[in-house]
């Protein structure tokens, strides 16, 4: 810990609440990555004023000025939109920098850190999927290690207060995005999602449902359910290394096969997110758990390329990652297959 | 049935709000529908709302056996989809028995005269499930949201137009929101595309001049762009039908009802009931009252698992102001941990969720029985 004497530059595209969120993480939790540029289009954004307050260089002139500039950064997010993405990306891979995207563009593969990161090492763009995603994947992934899941269905709801423009004007975005990885990173055969907004007063904070069909032996007490919520737990653990707020509001449930289920049992995993806090209210858990996720995903391939440790995440953990990063760039499915052997199927 | 029709002269007094000239315009069938010589439109749910109370367990032979009799009736809208709209199969909603676009399918071919509409809730089915439902021949999108949320429903207005589909917002839970608060959304819908915003009480908690005064509300801030306004009630408070009289008197062109109330909660406005009402009062539907009280006594009564009905529960949805389909689950819940379905639909409204949050009434039950645990030491004199 605090041994890293090189860092790793980031330019962040797009500042608005995330951007400025993210800046804000990278500044108090990184050891590896410093947030040199903040880009936008709008000369009064104040996202760019508060960036040049706390000591970056801010620019409204685009994309086009960050490449014009004599040191690149390493790694660059775009919190902007899909469509500047698809646009952005190849400037980018062109220009040699590392990108990782939170807009559902989706023009590298889709991320969940703890899930696939660790098969995408070699990536040069990189997807943050959705918050949902964020806050979903990990359990679907978590239960789908142990025993088949032929169907996962999560439930996030946020306050409308943290749901902003772009998120509304492209609601199917979320559900569809949400859905492929909640089957393709998350291993579950056939995925849906579904995103409720909740006006109330005051905010309520972020809650997800994870609900995963399982055999109908994993749904009766005994070794194989146990071992679901080993899995389940110690998946929560690792999240929480890189948001503390990430935890279960209740006990996961198991219900009994049904014939209406086709058959099969259920698990249901309540999990709540209350955001760090960095910039946006801590109600916000869903803008938090996806820059926060971006940061560490930042974080943990600059680490790589500097040839040094990143300090989110243990020195066990890194020398795994050694290894598996000589590994092809998989897709989720494959990442999900090889995650944990799975058992009882 | 000749013997039950009532002539205009003979209708009761009702208490009026609106002036003598609007209740003239509203009544002499130019404002609505004129093509067809109503004065206003009912959209009969049974086989949408309805599918709630059917823990969405429809047969394609129940779905021909009511479109078919509601078809007869006259009933110019039948909207047919899972209770939580396009894609509501679900772990968290229930999962449909068959195929909501099987069903839709087999809806418009039985339909000769009646239209098939669509629900769908932006978040939880997609423009994908509306197309999908165009392709099987339904051509009103109805589309609905949080009643403080509507611009999430604006790429699905645009591309219901682009479809050539009617299309209809739905704002949800309507008590939530006050009467500006909902013109301001109608109006988001309106911009989008929608060509009419009904006022929904999904939790059957509007108490007359609630319900009226939105609808005037809403009125005032789309109707000059010639879009109607409708009012979809619940009889969580049995409500429902004076609602539905009060809307009507206070400009609004659309109503919806379920045949047998078959709908969530406490049920919707009887479908049979608005129309024996309306006509009592002289306002034209165009539907036959014969033939939809058959439609309700011969062909729905007898699938009818259990009638929709206000017992404690349902009432307190209604007086917590409660999503409506919420009532199955909490009583399911309240069966698996052992608590009080009206306890946890108390909660459910004091809360504040909204509708789609099926899922935390597991965690309301969790805590209520983790509370009865501790009120269970209390009683053992455990300090």
């Amino acid at each position: 810990m605090g041994s890293v004497t090189t860092k790793g530059t980031a330019a962040i595209v797009g500042p608005g609440n995330i951007g400025t969120d993210l800046m804000f993480k990278l500044m108090r939790r990184s050891e590896i990555i410093e947030p040199r540029y903040m880009i936008g289009v709008d000369p009064a954004s104040d996202g760019l004023r508060r960036a040049a307050s706390v000591g970056l260089e801010a620019s409204h002139e685009g994309v086009d000025w960050l490449l014009a500039q004599d040191e690149l950064p390493d790694i660059v997010f775009e919190c902007t939109s899909a469509k500047a993405h698809a646009a952005n990306a190849p400037r980018y891979a062109e220009a040699g920098i590392l990108a990782v995207d939170l807009t559902p563009a989706m023009v590298g593969p889709l991320i969940c850190p703890p899930v696939n990161l660790e098969f995408n090492m070699d990536a040069t763009n990189v997807n943050m999927i959705t918050c949902g995603g964020q806050a979903t994947v990990p359990m679907v992934a978590a239960v789908s290690s142990v025993v088949e899941v032929p169907y996962a269905e999560i439930v996030a709801s946020v306050s409308s207060k943290s749901a902003g423009p772009g998120t509304r004007a492209n609601i199917d975005e979320f559900t569809e995005t949400t859905s492929l990885a909640v089957s393709s990173i998350g291993g579950a055969t056939e995925g849906k999602a579904i995103i409720i907004l909740n006006p109330v007063e005051p905010p309520l904070m972020m809650r997800n449902s994870v609900f995963c069909a399982i055999p109908p032996e994993a749904a009766e007490p005994g070794e194989l359910q146990d071992r679901i919520l080993e899995s389940v737990h110690a998946m929560v653990a690792t999240v929480q290394e890189y948001v503390p707020g990430y935890h279960l509001r209740a006990e996961p449930q198991f219900d009994h096969a049904r014939e209406t289920w086709r058959g099969q049992g259920r698990i249901f995993v309540p999990i709540e997110v209350k955001g760090r806090g960095d910039y946006l209210p801590d109600y916000a858990g869903n803008l938090d758990i996806i820059t926060a996720a971006a940061a560490r995903v930042g974080d943990i391939m600059i680490a790589r390329k500097l040839g040094v440790q990143s300090t989110w995440k243990s020195a066990a953990e890194l020398s795994d990652l050694g290894e598996a990063a000589d590994a092809p760039v998989s897709d989720g499915s494959e990442a999900a297959e090889s995650a944990t052997e799975k058992a009882g199927v | 049935m000749g013997d039950m029709t009532i002539r205009p002269e003979d209708a009761p007094k009702v208490n009026h709000i609106v002036s003598e000239s609007e209740v003239r315009e509203h009544t002499d069938g130019k404002a609505a529908a004129a093509d067809t010589g109503t004065d206003l439109r009912i959209t009969d749910s049974t086989l949408r709302d309805g599918s709630h109370a059917m823990a969405h367990q429809y047969t394609e032979e129940q779905v021909r056996g009511v479109v078919s009799a509601l078809d007869r009736a006259g009933v110019q809208v039948i909207e047919v989809s899972h209770g939580d709209g396009l894609g509501g199969s679900s772990f968290n909603y229930g999962f449909s028995k068959v195929d909501e676009f099987q069903l839709i399918k087999a809806a418009v071919e039985e339909a000769n005269q009646a239209k098939i509409a669509i629900l769908m809730l932006p978040g939880l089915g997609t423009v994908h499930h509306l197309k999908k439902a165009h392709e099987m021949g339904a051509s009103v999108a109805r589309i609905a949201t949080h009643c403080t949320e509507a611009d999430v429903s604006i790429q699905h207005f645009g591309e219901a137009r682009k479809l050539g589909m009617e299309t209809v917002g739905f704002l949800m839970l309507s008590h939530r929101a006050s009467p500006e608060k909902l013109a301001e959304q109608a109006r988001i819908m309106v911009d989008a595309g929608a060509q009419c915003v009904y006022v929904v009480d999904s939790a059957g908690a509007l108490v007359l001049s609630d319900a009226q005064e939105r609808i005037e509300s809403v009125i005032n801030e789309i109707g000059r762009d010639g879009a109607q306004v409708g009012f979809h009630g619940h009889q969580n408070l049995s409500l429902g039908i004076a609602n539905s009289v009060l809307a009507y008197q206070a400009g609004a062109k659309q109503i919806d009802g379920a045949l047998c109330a078959l709908g969530a909660g406490a049920g919707n406005s009887p479908t049979e009931v608005l129309a024996a009402t309306y006509e009592r009062m002289g306002i034209r539907t165009g539907i036959d009252l014969g033939e939809v009280l058959s439609a309700a006594e011969d062909v729905v009564r007898p699938f009818i698992p259990r009638l929709p009905w206000m017992d404690r529960a349902s009432i307190t949805q209604g007086y917590a102001g409660v999503y409506s389909s919420f009532l199955l689950h909490a009583e399911r819940a309240a069966e698996r941990y052992n608590v009080p379905a009206h306890a946890i639909l108390q909660k459910v409204g004091e809360y504040g969720y909204v509708g789609g949050q099926e899922d935390m009434i597991i965690d309301i039950a969790l805590q209520l029985q983790n509370e009865a645990e501790l009120g269970d030491f209390a009683g053992a004199g455990v300090r």
